[in-house]
């Protein structure tokens, strides 16, 4: 029985080797249907491990607050377009206090907005950043030049703005930017300190903003009494599950809310490692569709496959007579074929293997050449993937020639010229 | 006795229109024996042997192949019995190309059920038919004459009950053909039933017995009173 196996696989060698050429186009649909997978495997969870060690970067012990009830893993309903005013900076002082959340250390409430801003003759368009005094002690940043503004500004609507380092250097170029006057739409503000620059962390650009007195932002610029987001920062990232669930009482508490199960509630509270599980999801979700897309190859590989072993069962069609008559069975001739789609596929994938790592490699050097901070990772899970499925598109795709093959007549077969 | 068929017939269907090839065969083919099956092209003579070498079923009547039924085995039962009771030597030789001659031989070995030692069977066969300097030389790279005897080697290697010869000379120099007769009435001289199937009388009398077939009805099975012998200088037409 052991050395049959031997001949099945000494045939297929040299059915292979005699036609070098063909055999290699035919493995080329595999090889880069193989290889794109790798390499979509392999530049996705790069490109994951970056997105979430900048999103880990801001701090995992950051929880957010933002107003309408949405379901546990899904949207919040501010992305539906509604606009939801339940949510102050009164709640945001309240949870501030000890009393009600203990292991918060600063919070920052937000209310954003977009606006023109003027300076001499320069005009510039910007995020308008309403936001409490909190925010360097939450979200972090440093300051390049002045001072961010005070609570009591704050709560007096004085008219300062922190410029971020993309609009200093728009409006102002090379100049002091430090008390000069600009106008924010139709109002004008003193710049009272120019942030540094921070770059795009999470798909977030820090430097295109200006900062604006929340309370300045809401009453004098937009009109409203809501904040459309609070951040909060907490002793430290153990203790989130206790914040958590004091920040949803207090704020139910004062919302007068009595339904504790939270379906009720008009806000929802995510923690940075939540926020981290659906980037994580989300990147998941887009890198596997990518290999999806990447695998379709390997279906157009297979058909070529395909009508390549039926090719060669024409041109055996002799051999297998021949093989027949001194006493082949049916299964012998259909394992046979079977065996030689199957080594076509399997090496044309250890060939897309090496390639798609060896790019995958060339593109995390380049990454890491272009100052990402780049994973270069090929995971076992996806070489496994990709032999495997080689290998069942040979099986697939090598079964109707074999099957083909195996039910020739001898007479017929030895017959046929 | 070795082949025993009764009233054999085949008929080929092609769409509406019904050939009849065999009209009804009935001999019956001792162990031991030399049988050159004789009959003009279109006689059915190539029919007949497939049908006996089990390449092909009958339409009706009976084959007794040693002792057993066999016109309603399966596919697989005859991929059996062809490779344990049957050896074929064909005019087009039909050797594995790319392949080298001791693989050639030793395929029949690697469909058989029993296990043996390939090498040295495959090795014993070869030197039978005077190729042991050949072993390892690919098919392409051997004369005619020589891939006919590779081809009588792996018929020989699973030690059959009945050798089909179709043609065998039909491809080769009249000196190598002699060459093959030879090898063959010495296999026969050793006990192995020969059928051989050829349009040639010449070639036909090296055998002990001829059966005549002309279009698929047996005219004539008489034994050779003259019987030819192959031997060097010998000149085969």
């Amino acid at each position: 029985m052991f050395s049959q196996y031997i001949q099945v696989v000494k045939t297929a060698v040299i059915a292979l080797l005699s036609n070098k050429g063909r055999s290699f186009l035919t493995m080329l649909g595999i090889i880069i249907g193989v290889g794109a997978v790798i390499v979509i495997m392999a530049v996705g969870a790069g490109a994951q491990s970056l997105i979430l060690n900048q999103v880990k970067s801001l701090g995992t012990n950051l929880i957010g607050i933002i107003p309408g009830y949405s379901e546990e893993d899904g949207p919040p309903a501010s992305v539906m377009g509604i606009v939801i005013t339940t949510l102050t900076y009164d709640d945001a002082l309240a949870l501030k206090e000890k009393k009600n959340v203990p292991n918060i250390e600063d919070v920052v409430a937000y209310y954003k907005g977009i606006g023109t801003l003027n300076w001499s003759s320069n005009s510039y368009d910007t995020n308008l950043n309403g936001c409490s005094s909190g925010y360097i002690a939450v979200e972090g940043g440093e300051l390049e030049s002045g001072r961010f503004f005070t609570e009591e500004e704050n709560r007096s609507l004085t008219k300062v703005v922190v410029l971020g380092s993309t609009v200093k250097e728009e409006l102002f170029g090379e100049s002091e930017a430090v008390g000069q006057r600009i106008k924010v739409k139709t109002h004008m503000f003193e710049v009272i300190g120019v942030m540094a620059g921070r770059g795009t962390v999470a798909m977030q650009d820090y430097d295109d903003q200006v900062f604006i007195p929340l309370k300045t932002m809401q009453k004098v610029m937009a009109g409203v009494n809501h904040v459309s987001m609070i951040r909060a920062k907490i002793d430290h990232e153990d203790n989130t599950a206790r914040a958590l669930e004091d920040i949803k009482i207090t704020l139910r508490e004062r919302h007068e809310i009595n339904d504790k199960s939270g379906k009720s509630d008009d806000f929802t509270v995510r923690s940075a490692a939540q926020a981290l599980d659906m980037i994580t999801t989300v990147t998941n979700a887009l890198k596997y569709f990518l290999a999806a897309m990447a695998a379709l190859s390997l279906l157009v590989g297979g058909i070529g496959i395909m009508n390549i072993m039926l090719v060669a069962v024409t041109e055996r069609t002799r051999e297998i007579g021949l093989r027949k008559a001194v006493g082949a069975k049916t299964a012998d001739i259909l394992s046979q074929f079977l065996f030689e789609a199957v080594t076509v596929t399997s090496i044309g994938g250890l060939f897309g293997i090496v390639g798609g790592t060896l790019l995958s490699y060339l593109i995390a050097l380049v990454a890491k050449f272009l100052g990402y901070d780049w994973a270069f990772a090929v995971s076992l899970s996806s070489v496994v993937l990709a032999v495997g499925v080689s290998m069942l598109v040979g099986l697939i795709f090598g079964l109707y020639p074999a099957r083909k093959a195996s039910r020739l007549e001898p007479v017929e077969a030895l017959r046929y010229e | 006795m070795l082949i025993d068929i009764h009233n054999l017939k085949k008929e080929f269907k092609t769409g509406e229109v019904v050939t009849k090839v065999l009209h009804g065969l009935s001999f019956v083919i001792g162990e031991g024996e030399f049988v050159a099956i004789m009959g003009p092209s279109g006689s059915g003579k190539s029919t007949l042997m497939h049908i006996l070498g089990l390449l092909d079923r009958p339409s009706s009547g009976s084959y007794t192949l040693a002792g057993r039924e066999v016109s309603t085995l399966s596919d697989n039962e005859l991929a059996g019995f062809r490779n344990e009771k049957i050896g074929f030597v064909f005019q087009a030789f039909n050797l594995l190309p790319r392949t080298t001659v001791l693989e050639n031989v030793k395929l029949p070995l690697t469909y058989a059920a029993a296990k043996v030692d390939m090498d040295k069977r495959a090795k014993e066969v070869l030197s039978s038919v005077g190729l042991s300097h050949r072993l390892h030389h690919y098919t392409n790279q051997i004369s005619g004459g020589e891939k006919q005897r590779v081809a009588i080697a792996r018929a020989l290697v699973n030690r059959p009950s009945v050798i089909f010869a179709d043609e065998p000379t039909g491809n080769l120099d009249s000196k190598s053909g002699i060459q093959i007769m030879e090898i063959l009435q010495k296999l026969n001289d050793a006990g192995n039933t020969i059928i051989l199937v050829t349009h040639e009388t010449y070639t036909a009398e090296h055998a002990k017995r001829i059966i005549e077939v002309r279009d698929g009805l047996l005219t004539r099975d008489h034994k050779i009173l003259k019987r030819r012998f192959a031997h060097e200088g010998e000149i085969l037409k």
